[in-house]
């Protein structure tokens, strides 16, 4: 738990972060959080590392897409794997989740289907699965507005009593993810405020990938943004979010916290961005080579693997198996992006309100006239037709 | 740092006493009485509908609507935030997501503005972007408008803003009865709703049957889409809704003195619009007047005008016209009046309309 004053070269310093597996995959001990990583055997330890590894193929298939037009953005998740994965393997199924726009990782593990996500990207839908199915909701692309929606969320199951019962199945909590750029927005303060004074059971995960598009944390923030919680009488952690134990341990603590009537936690999960903030971007301009070399050095997939390795708990059949599903899992994406279609109009419509509007139903009505009067009397669209 | 198990209650002070039963019957009551009984209600009826907002507790709302309620219900159900409308809003989203029907309040209008992001880029679409999984049944009540001597910000007319946004239902009582049971529309809808209490009309009282059902003339408790002739009349129609009913109410008076007969139309929703009721009313006058107290550029008078003209063209006298206030920001409470659209400037648009 970090309460002190932070080091005079701001967020930027990795000093005093959680650590459990060291970049060069060697399980290290910790006096506080090892108890929480004491059921990572070998079965759950491979299970995260195949979510990782599915999670980056995702991630590279989605890149790949939108290189080919086939998607209009796309936001990497490439390097926080760790952080995603770590975290989601924390949670129960009562558990929700908000997420910002880039936790693919959490998605997989929360069992959506991935090619779902893509729906919002590719232009077909705003959001292309029901929140209510995996404790997922919506991504949101205004930042940090979801943190106030977790932390309402979080008071209604306080309310529901689904806090502090001790029944593991029962008792609830609420995830909010975020970037190192939203703690610069007012609605995570206020999301902080309102956490705090209700003592709500939201985690308020903060993944520190060190830039906000192009602005490096240094331009949100002059302390370690853990260090701003304890202010707002919230505990927070700093862990190595390139060490998908560490995660684990930190975040399951946290929604221990929380689920048993404890309060809200900031977690600061301090790794890298090693994609663009979205392809739209270009990461030379405001980062160096020698900068994503000493990250990719610290690659939060290949640690896990020399880790397994090393502890003979990577059997190359397993390996081969995934690399197999991997493969699978890509084509499935790319086929299914692919086939997506195309929406019909009439759907924008749809669901503007939750009781008939008279002006949308107009609106509606004229513009059904309005593309029926470009067919022909044999149910034929007319040269005149383009909208 | 401590952190308790449980969250800080305000138990510090002594119980209140036990709330007054609930009245019955016709009463004649102020619109924040009438509004504070509609809360009641609400709360009464439904364990999940709760209040949220700055000094709603214990004070009862800095116009008491709250009145009492946080001694009936509790600091779960009237809940005083803190001073953070973004706050506000954005944890109602979240409680609404979780099943709850959160009512804010919005302390003064001029004030929704730090809360305008959560509502315009959240609360309002989130049922659009869902595909309809996701329900946001919130209230924004905010007491709107001026008259009433306030300082700067503590008199803003924000509607049109709202009433742009796609997702919003947007109303305003103009009457202690419409209040009592449109509080309890707002709340019973499932879809966001901007309420809009005429802060000025707050101490006016009016008949309110406290008995009477939710009207359904659809079969919905929610239907909250309808605008109503309040007074008829042959030669003019004026159009007016919150705080200038009363205003068009007083025009019609005065111009029945000088041998006019003024028609008015209570819009009570802005969005959506009731034209057809608007239409009826004109097609019968031939002659249009709009009035509100919002700047009338850009403002709920020129969608009512374009609307009226494009149904109504061959039925009109005379151009739709509008009153309202001037393009400045809004000016100090000692010339006030002078921004406002009182009896005079609306019987000059009445006298305007009857010229042409």
């Amino acid at each position: 738990m970090s309460t002190t004053v932070p080091a005079a070269d701001g967020p930027l310093t990795d000093d005093g972060l959680v650590q459990l597996l060291t970049p060069t995959g060697e399980r290290v001990g910790h006096p506080e959080y090892d108890r929480w990583a004491a059921d990572l055997d070998g079965d759950r330890l491979r299970a995260m590392y195949r979510d990782m590894v599915l999670t980056r193929r995702f991630d590279n298939e989605a890149t790949s897409l939108q290189r080919q037009g086939e998607l209009g953005l796309w936001a990497q998740s490439l390097g926080q794997e760790a952080a995603a994965v770590g975290s989601g393997h924390a949670l129960r199924p009562q558990d929700h989740v908000f997420p910002s726009y880039r936790e693919h990782g959490v998605a997989h593990v929360r069992g959506l289907e991935m090619t779902d996500l893509l729906r919002l990207f590719r232009g077909v839908d705003h959001g292309g699965w029901d929140p209510a199915d995996h404790g997922f909701h919506l991504f949101t692309l205004v930042i940090g507005s979801h943190t106030l929606h977790a932390t309402g969320y979080a008071m209604g199951v306080q309310r529901d009593g689904l806090v502090g019962t001790g029944d593991p199945a029962r008792d609830t909590a609420v995830v909010a993810y975020f970037g190192d750029g939203a703690t610069a927005q007012g609605d995570v303060s206020e999301a902080l405020v309102f956490a705090s004074v209700n003592q709500a059971p939201v985690v308020l995960f903060c993944q520190n990938n060190q830039f906000a598009i192009s602005e490096p944390t240094t331009r949100q923030a002059r302390v370690p943004l853990a260090a701003r919680a304890p202010g707002f009488g919230i505990p927070s952690v700093r862990v190595d979010g390139n060490d998908v134990v560490a995660s684990y341990a930190v975040t399951r603590q946290a929604l221990e916290r929380a689920r048993s009537g404890g309060g809200p936690t900031f977690i600061e999960a301090y790794t890298y961005r090693m994609g663009a903030h979205t392809t739209s971007d270009d990461p030379t301009r405001y980062r160096t080579s020698e900068q994503e070399e000493y990250w990719r050095r610290r690659d939060p997939i290949e640690r896990l693997r020399v880790h397994l390795e090393r502890t003979g708990e990577l059997p190359e059949v397993f390996q081969a198996q995934l690399a197999a599903e991997s493969d699978a899992f890509g084509e499935h994406i790319r086929t299914t992006v692919r086939a997506m279609g195309h929406p019909s109009p009439h759907t924008m419509f749809d669901h503007v309100y939750a009781t008939p509007n008279a002006v949308v139903d107009a609106e509606r009505a004229w513009f059904t006239q309005y593309e029926q009067s470009f067919v022909d009397h044999d149910g034929r669209r007319t040269a005149g037709g383009h909208r | 740092m401590s952190v308790t198990s449980e969250r800080a209650r305000l138990t510090d002070l002594p119980p209140a006493p036990a709330p007054p039963p609930f009245p019955t019957g016709t009463q004649r009551l102020p619109m924040a009485k009438a509004l504070n009984l509609g809360l009641r209600r609400a709360l009464a009826n439904d364990p999940r509908t709760l209040l949220m907002g700055e000094d709603i507790g214990r004070l009862g709302g800095v116009f008491r609507v709250t009145d009492g309620l946080f001694a009936e219900f509790g600091d779960d159900r009237v809940v005083d935030t803190p001073l953070a409308e973004s706050g506000i809003v954005g944890t109602a989203i979240g409680l609404a997501l979780r099943g709850y029907r959160p009512v804010c309040e919005i302390q003064f209008d001029g004030f929704v503005f730090p809360a305008f992001d959560q509502i315009t880029t959240q609360l309002s679409r989130m049922h659009y972007r869902s595909q309809g999984r996701l329900r946001l049944p919130v209230v924004i009540r905010i007491p709107y408008g001026g008259g009433i001597g306030a300082i700067e910000h503590h008199s803003e007319s924000p509607e049109a803003l709202f009433a742009h946004t796609p997702g919003l239902r947007v109303v305003s009582p103009s009457t202690a009865s419409d209040a009592f049971t449109m509080i309890q529309q707002a709340i019973a809808s499932p879809d966001p709703v901007i309420f809009l209490e005429p802060k000025g009309r707050y101490w006016e009282k009016g008949d309110v049957d406290l008995d009477a059902p939710l009207p359904a003339p659809h079969g919905s408790p929610t239907d909250l889409d309808h605008a109503r002739v309040v007074r008829p009349g042959t030669d003019v129609t004026v159009v007016a809704y919150g705080p200038t009913v009363a205003t068009a109410l007083k025009a019609a008076e005065a111009a029945a003195a000088d041998g006019t007969s003024i028609e008015v139309v209570d819009l009570r929703t802005i969005s959506p619009l009731d034209t057809a009721t608007v239409a009826a009313s004109v097609r019968r006058t031939g002659r249009c007047v709009v009035v509100h107290e919002a700047p009338v550029l850009y403002g709920t008078g020129g969608e009512v005008a374009a609307r009226i003209t494009e149904e109504c063209f061959y039925h009109l006298q005379a151009p739709v016209l509008r009153v309202g206030g001037f393009h400045t920001p809004y000016p100090v409470a000692k010339i006030e009046h002078d921004y406002l659209p009182g009896l005079d400037r609306l019987l000059d648009a009445v006298d305007r309309t009857l010229a042409f």
